[in-house]
């Protein structure tokens, strides 16, 4: 397989999850196939600016994050209503996201061979 | 010690119901504490959702997580000692 969808339902540190998603996208690239990264739900809190999490003992997830683009995966989608519902907007974010509606959801399904939720 | 409740909860928009068991759940008097995921309903975008009872949020958690401007006093770790022993009960919602 070729292409990589990995969605992301989960806000950082709480737990593993967000981490995972971010080490799976960083392999598919490794290994040279096409990722994209589609935030879900809580997932869109993954990129609020200013993390610091020392003082809760984890390490800091926007260093991978902003690695991203380095490695060519510069495909990140965002849930519209996620935002919406959140009261947050694209440009609050850390790093550069593309909006999707449910027509856009409908699209990115079929565009990837895998489609991995983390 | 009162005898009113701590209510602490975890958990964040994901979960919407967990945050209306506890509102469905305070007492007069009880306090609510919004630790790890459950900083984000601190968010002004949610303030509406907590009437006459303003959450308490745990500042490591909100730190790390980026969230800067909290809806709430926020607490430290001591705080969150003290709001323990200082209330009859405690729950965790999560």
């Amino acid at each position: 397989m070729n292409s990589f969808l990995i969605i992301s339902r989960n806000p950082p540190y709480g737990s593993a999850a967000a981490r995972e998603a971010l080490e799976l996208a960083l392999a598919c690239a490794l290994f040279d196939r096409e990722v994209a990264i589609l935030l879900l739900d809580d997932a869109v809190y993954q990129l609020l600016p200013g993390h610091n999490p020392s003082a809760i003992g984890q390490k800091n997830l926007a260093a991978m994050q902003q690695s991203l683009p380095l490695y060519d995966v510069d495909k990140i989608f965002v849930c519209q209503s996620s935002l919406e519902t959140r009261g947050l907007v694209t440009e609050a974010l850390a790093l550069p996201v593309t909006p999707v509606d449910s027509q856009g959801l409908k699209a990115l399904m079929r565009e990837y061979e895998a489609i991995i939720n983390v | 010690m009162s005898e009113s409740t701590l209510h602490i909860l975890n958990r964040g928009p994901n979960q919407p119901e967990l945050l209306q068991h506890l509102l469905d759940a305070l007492s007069a008097g009880d306090e609510i504490l919004l630790i790890e995921d459950g900083i984000y309903w601190a968010s002004e975008h949610f303030a509406e959702r907590f009437q006459s009872t303003q959450p308490k949020v745990l500042k490591a958690d909100a730190e790390a997580r980026g969230l800067t401007r909290i809806c709430g006093q926020t607490v430290d770790d001591a705080d969150f000692v003290e709001l323990c022993v200082n209330h009859r009960r405690s729950v965790s919602w999560c």
